[in-house]
């Protein structure tokens, strides 16, 4: 028996889990368990009470609604990597869970407990950054919403307040900025074995227009500080150019000259070596994706 | 907080026999199989979810038992690795481990054969990259995993023809 005690609640509805929230000092929600039971396994947390949202079914869900996807905080990483909603409409969010853990550790993780206990190299978050994932926030105070740039504070630090709770997400999904345009989008990442945290990870989408000129351009790069980062100057310098191979080259140098930082591992120069090799990687694929889709 | 124990009483179903327990919240799953029922086949390596040595199934998924309490698992149904040999003879997935000498100190083996089990479930014919994937959440220090995926491989094929 490793964790230290603690008092089990195991709410059924929404309600009731912010009841207890409110309630109780020093509770800490427990989502799939695959980085918060480590966590207390080792007595890194010690709460006084723990609160299992695994019984709150209203949490768990997968909706395509009005150009969004919307998920619930508790929906499975294996739901999620097996559905055929999120494989139509979504298919980047698949690619990026290839690389969340293992198949053991997905069958339990959620979405939810990813953002939440974000890891600053946490591949959900670097598509939550990618779409600027609203994040929807509940608490006895009321309902909401915050953009994924504002929830993810600080190292693995969030937004949310002790009495509140993550209940979901919605993005939208940006298949098609209007009729014309074509997208294509990618998710690549470097680790040092399949299923670790990357050291740098990488998702890029693009839009063409009729020209075959980009006309709308995302990156989202994570790895290389606290959270992930949307490097806008560079998504701005693709804007009205051919994605051949010195755009994306530009774009790619670019990705090398922003900030990172060392740890007691990985230097911050090998870092932003990987954030160049990586946003042409994912630059590349994105739009050679979106190309193919034209023959469509 | 209090000094009293949290409690509970569960049901659970462990290798198709229904029990009931009572269990402290804080007990992992993987605690309770062990200390409480006995079985030890299930092993465990590092508790933090990093090595796979105590993967079981729960509701017909592989799951870290170290990172589940038993509380959690009140109606669910648990297979262990003691589950897969029949009346003392060797599954065909066990059959090819020892063929192919899949396993040397044994440590990682239950682990190994409850994520293969549900992989080979799911994956009847699967290739070879897609067994080392589905490998890569379970540590073996020995081997360096040529057997288990030779094993893997050839249990398969042993599987399907079985079948036809």
């Amino acid at each position: 028996m490793k964790p230290a005690p603690f008092i089990y609640h195991d709410p059924h509805s929404i309600d009731d889990a912010l009841d207890l929230l409110a309630r109780h000092e020093n509770t800490r929600v427990l989502a799939g368990g695959q980085s918060l039971m480590p966590m207390m396994n080792f007595r890194y947390a010690m709460p006084d009470h723990l609160l299992d949202l695994n019984k709150v079914d209203a949490l768990s869900y997968i909706r395509i609604n009005a150009g969004q996807v919307a998920m619930g905080a508790m929906t499975r990483q294996r739901d999620i990597e097996f559905s055929p909603l999120i494989a139509t409409h979504c298919p980047l969010l698949q690619e990026a869970l290839t690389h969340v853990g293992h198949r053991q550790t997905r069958n339990r993780g959620t979405i939810g407990g990813s953002l939440c206990h974000l890891d600053p190299s946490a591949e959900l978050a670097n598509i939550a950054a990618l779409y600027d994932a609203t994040i929807e926030i509940h608490s006895q105070r009321g309902v909401r919403e915050l953009p994924f740039a504002q929830f993810a504070l600080a190292y693995m630090t969030t937004a949310l307040e002790p009495d509140e709770l993550m209940a979901g997400m919605h993005w939208p999904l940006l298949n098609n900025v209007n009729a014309d345009t074509r997208q294509g989008a990618a998710f690549v990442e470097f680790a040092r074995r399949h299923g670790d945290f990357s050291i740098v990870a990488c998702s890029a989408m693009l839009h063409l227009n009729a020209s075959g000129e980009i006309c709308a351009a995302r990156i989202a790069l994570s790895g290389l500080g606290h959270a992930p980062i949307r490097p806008g100057a560079i998504e701005q310098q693709l804007i009205g150019m051919h994605p051949d191979a010195a755009t994306l080259n530009a774009a790619a140098s670019a990705a090398q000259q922003l900030e990172s930082t060392t740890d007691a591992y990985v230097s911050a120069t090998y870092r932003q070596h990987l954030a160049r090799t990586l946003t042409l990687r994912a630059l590349t694929t994105a739009a050679s994706r979106a190309l193919e889709t034209c023959h469509v | 907080m209090s000094n009293a124990i949290d409690q509970r009483s569960i049901t659970i179903t462990v290798n198709d026999k229904t029990l009931e327990a009572t269990v402290e919240t804080r007990l992992t799953l993987v605690d309770f199989l062990r200390h409480q029922l006995q079985l030890t086949g299930t092993h465990v390596g590092c508790e933090h979810g990093v090595c796979g040595a105590c993967t079981v199934l729960v509701n017909g998924h592989s799951t870290r038992a170290c990172l589940m309490l038993a509380v959690q698992c009140d109606g669910a149904r648990i297979y262990t690795v003691e589950s897969i040999a029949i009346d003392g003879e060797l599954s065909i997935l066990q059959q090819a481990f020892q063929d192919h000498h899949a396993l040397q100190c044994g440590f990682c083996t239950p682990g190994i054969l409850m994520t293969l089990t549900e992989f080979l479930r799911d994956n009847p014919n699967p290739r070879e990259d897609e067994v080392r994937i589905a490998l890569t959440g379970n540590l073996c220090r020995c081997t360096g995993y040529q057997g288990i995926v030779a094993a893997t491989l050839d249990a398969a094929q042993r599987m399907q023809q079985l079948k036809s």
